[in-house]
């Protein structure tokens, strides 16, 4: 199962290579946009973000198209006279209160119908407790004995040390690499069941379209698909500020085909006899 | 002869209190605002400071400048700084010295109150600052203070409580006179539809800061007494409800940001007609469409929470209420330009700073019709993308708007001209660098960087590097800000005229220069308010 990451890690240490100062031509655009991501969800989140986008990009150019024009020809050392006669037109203030009202209905259509669809959480084909602490992850397959703590990775850790003296660009995936990945199939539906022992956290893996907020005394659901075409290592980090441990929480995704993915929940239910021990004892871990 | 006879007037009772009295003991609306505006600019500098550091940490991807407990403390505290400490006085102070003069009223209606809301300030910035330096130091749970994470501070959490409390006070105290004054002191003839724009705002944030600033209250003391009483309020092991704070907090929290932003409305929508020597185009819309945007502002709290896992209905509708605020939001931005089309423009620095005003809160205005749909949202939320979005509200809107209006008024309060090119200076560092400091920002968040966090990986450097550079060259840009105006209060040109801009209309302008220390102890004439008017 290490193939289908090795795959992909040509692609990955390239990026990292290539460093963060050094953007690569290739993989400019995905330092300044959204990605695309790999499930239902997020493939449809970027389109209608794009969407969005250059909405507001063609009222952008309308609307500063038309300050520049008065700026520039309207302007007193050009001698320009003030219509001091227009104050008001009805006519013209029921247009642009109606145009943009029809501007908001096209846009509001497919987010709404997008989002009823996201928050479809019925019929899961395998469902992951994901349980946030200061500060890492713990995460348990439901209806297996498989469950473990996710952790930033030593190499990061030790690096993110106050003035370590290791430069992170040496560290590989510095803040977004974690000891025990979360492993799951491509294909199928998968609920997070999300909640947290201690603060609010918010598990968020940007290529997954997902983000939730991990709430003591809530447990929340997301769902997503990863394409079967999609395996590899997604990355992300928790969202919301909880403390001092709040850059140190990375989350990391290992995508592998469902076989692959039977033989990995297998043999870790050989390792893990005891039942899923619950969550680790809170306090802080980052000294 | 209506003008000389005033002057004659007030000459004869332009008595003062000196020296620490006259601060202390302070009635007078121009000296409650003149302290209202240099305790702005003390804090505006302190959370400014904070910043500095903030983007010194995140120059480069790596920890080496302050611990992770150090800057979570450093964005909490710059946020609720230059909030309540930076943009809110600032905007009573502008309040305070312009509302009186431009409805024609001699004074604040409740001058003793006006100095009881000044003064509790020092105190209660006193003790927020002061929590840096207690134990654990300052509370690090970032502005919002979402509890559980809120109630793991130690004796900053309730000095910050306390501090919040009295600034609370002091902004509805400030509130009541604000309202009391308009709604009583207008001269005669000054129908409530004849008032400047800014005073309109001013009226309609008023009503907001008395609606929501007791929700805050009320929120910091479940949080305080869940701390110290045992109670759970928001402590899920008690059966308290973590969220329930969250909605408490954004139902205060999105009218606040409305208070930040209207009074701004207020000025931009003054200056653009004076500088484009032609009335500000629909004057009654944009009267309603700052109050369909108050009175939407109370029912679109859930949008700072979309992640939470409320109810898709609730979802739904937060969304298309959030969307529905871009229509009156609209309709002032084409007013704005209506205003300016067929104008006569001139560019002095109070326009300059305007039309960047409109320019780039247009931009914060867009990415914020972005972060309505909610699906988006999910990706959004949580990200340097919002931190743009609300520095491009905020920075480019508020802050900008009270330069426009500082340069703009300092003339007529000063009495003499300040240096035009240094302003000119001073706009151009600020709106080229406050572009390099947020723009990059949309991308980080975009591509991935959550906002709070102390350090970040190495695909995030380039753009974070530009960021700090942008923010700092915009913050030792800010520093000219008070060596223009000192330098125009000791050694300006004076200025002779009623009014140095040509194309300025409203009472403030009928006043002679600088502005009496009494004005409009007779109510203007309807001639002088006729006159006032005329554009």
């Amino acid at each position: 199962m290490k193939r289908a990451t090795l795959g992909k890690l040509p692609g990955i240490l390239a990026l990292a290579v290539a460093g963060g100062a050094r953007r690569a031509a290739a993989s400019g655009w995905d330092r300044i946009n959204m990605p695309r991501g790999v499930t239902n969800v997020s493939t449809r989140i970027y389109a209608l973000h794009m969407m969005a986008f250059w909405v507001c990009v063609g009222i952008a150019v309308v609307v500063f198209g038309v300050m520049i024009w008065s700026l520039v020809f309207h302007r007193k050392s050009r001698g320009a006279v003030a219509d001091v006669t227009m104050t008001h037109s009805t006519k013209v203030e029921i247009v642009w209160t109606i145009i943009p009202v029809v501007i908001l209905v096209s846009m509001a259509i497919p987010a709404a119908r997008l989002l009823v669809r996201i928050n479809n959480n019925t019929n899961p084909q395998l469902s992951i407790r994901v349980t946030g602490f200061q500060w890492g992850w713990y995460y348990h397959y439901v209806g297996t004995h498989v469950s473990f703590v996710s952790k930033l990775s030593a190499s990061s850790n030790a690096a993110s040390r106050l003035d370590s003296g290791i430069s992170p660009t040496s560290v590989p995936h510095y803040l977004l690499s974690v000891d025990h990945k979360l492993v799951v199939p491509v294909g199928e539906k998968i609920r997070l069941l999300i909640t947290s022992v201690d603060v609010i956290h918010s598990w968020w893996v940007p290529d997954l379209g997902v983000k939730k907020a991990a709430i003591p005394g809530f447990i929340n659901q997301a769902s997503f698909t990863i394409a079967p075409n999609k395996p590899g290592v997604y990355r992300g980090q928790c969202a919301e500020l909880c403390g001092r441990g709040h850059a140190f929480m990375p989350i990391v995704v290992r995508a592998v085909s469902p076989a692959q993915f039977n033989a990995w929940l297998e043999q870790h239910s050989a390792q893990q006899t005891e039942a899923a021990a619950g969550p680790p004892a809170t306090g802080p871990s980052r000294t | 002869m209506v003008e000389s006879q005033l002057t004659a007037a007030h000459a004869e009772h332009d008595h003062k209190p000196r020296g620490w009295r006259r601060w202390v003991f302070a009635t007078n609306h121009k000296d409650i605002g003149t302290m209202y505006l240099i305790l702005s600019g003390i804090m505006f500098f302190i959370g400014g400071s904070a910043a500095m550091i903030i983007r010194a940490q995140l120059f480069k991807s790596g920890m080496e400048l302050v611990d992770p407990t150090v800057f979570n403390s450093l964005t909490t505290m710059h946020g609720l700084i230059m909030i309540f400490g930076a943009i809110m006085p600032a905007w009573v102070g502008l309040a305070n010295w312009m509302i009186p003069m431009q409805i024609g009223a001699p004074d604040m209606a409740l001058p003793r109150l006006n100095n009881l809301s000044f003064w509790i300030l020092p105190f209660a910035f006193t003790l927020m600052l002061a929590s840096f330096f207690v134990p654990g130091g300052a509370i690090a749970g970032g502005w919002t203070m979402y509890p559980p994470l809120m109630q793991q501070f130690g004796d900053a959490f309730p000095m910050m409580i306390f501090a919040i409390h009295l600034m609370g006070i002091s902004s509805i105290l400030g509130a009541i006179n604000i309202i009391v004054t308009i709604m009583n002191l207008r001269a005669p003839g000054m129908s409530l539809l004849r008032m400047p724009l800014f005073v309109w705002t001013w009226l309609i944030t008023a009503y907001l800061l008395i609606a929501v600033m007791p929700v805050l209250a009320g929120a910091m003391t479940m949080q305080l007494t869940d701390h110290f009483f045992g109670t759970s309020f928001f402590n899920a092991a008690g059966g308290g409800d973590p969220v329930l704070f969250l909605h408490v907090f954004w139902f205060f929290g999105h009218p606040e940001v409305y208070i930040l932003i209207l009074p701004a409305f207020g000025i931009i929508s003054e200056i653009i007609p004076s500088f484009a020597r032609k009335p500000l185009f629909g004057y009654e819309a944009m009267v309603y469409a700052t109050a369909s945007i108050a009175f939407l502002s109370f029912i679109v709290w859930g949008h700072h929470m979309f992640t939470v896992g409320m109810p898709v209905a609730a979802q739904l509708f937060f969304m298309f209420s959030t969307m529905l605020i871009a229509v009156p939001t609209g309709v002032k931005v084409f007013n704005w330009v209506a205003t300016m089309w067929r104008g006569s423009m001139s560019f002095e620095p109070p326009m300059l700073f305007a039309i960047a005003f409109v320019f780039l809160f247009t931009v914060g205005g867009l990415s914020g019709l972005m972060l309505s749909l909610v699906p988006a949202d999910y990706q959004y939320h949580g990200t340097y993308f919002v931190v743009a979005h609300f520095h491009y509200v905020l920075v480019p809107g508020a802050v900008f708007a009270i330069f426009a209006g500082i340069y703009y008024w300092l003339p007529k309060w000063s009495g003499r001209m300040y240096d035009m090119r240094l302003a000119k200076w001073h706009f151009w560092l600020s709106v080229i660098f406050v572009n390099v400091l947020f723009f990059p920002m949309h991308f980080l968040g975009l591509a991935g960087m959550p906002r709070r966090i102390a350090d970040y990986a190495p695909q995030f450097t380039d753009w974070n590097m530009v960021a700090s550079i942008g923010g700092f060259v915009f913050g030792a840009s800010q520093l000219l800000l008070p060596y223009i105006v000192w330098k125009c209060v000791r050694s300006g040109k004076p200025v002779e005229v009623n009014s140095p801009w040509d194309g300025a209309r409203g009472l403030e302008w009928e006043l002679p220069t600088p502005a009496p220390y009494h004005s409009w102890e007779f109510p203007p004439t309807e001639a002088v308010l006729a006159h006032a008017d005329k554009h």
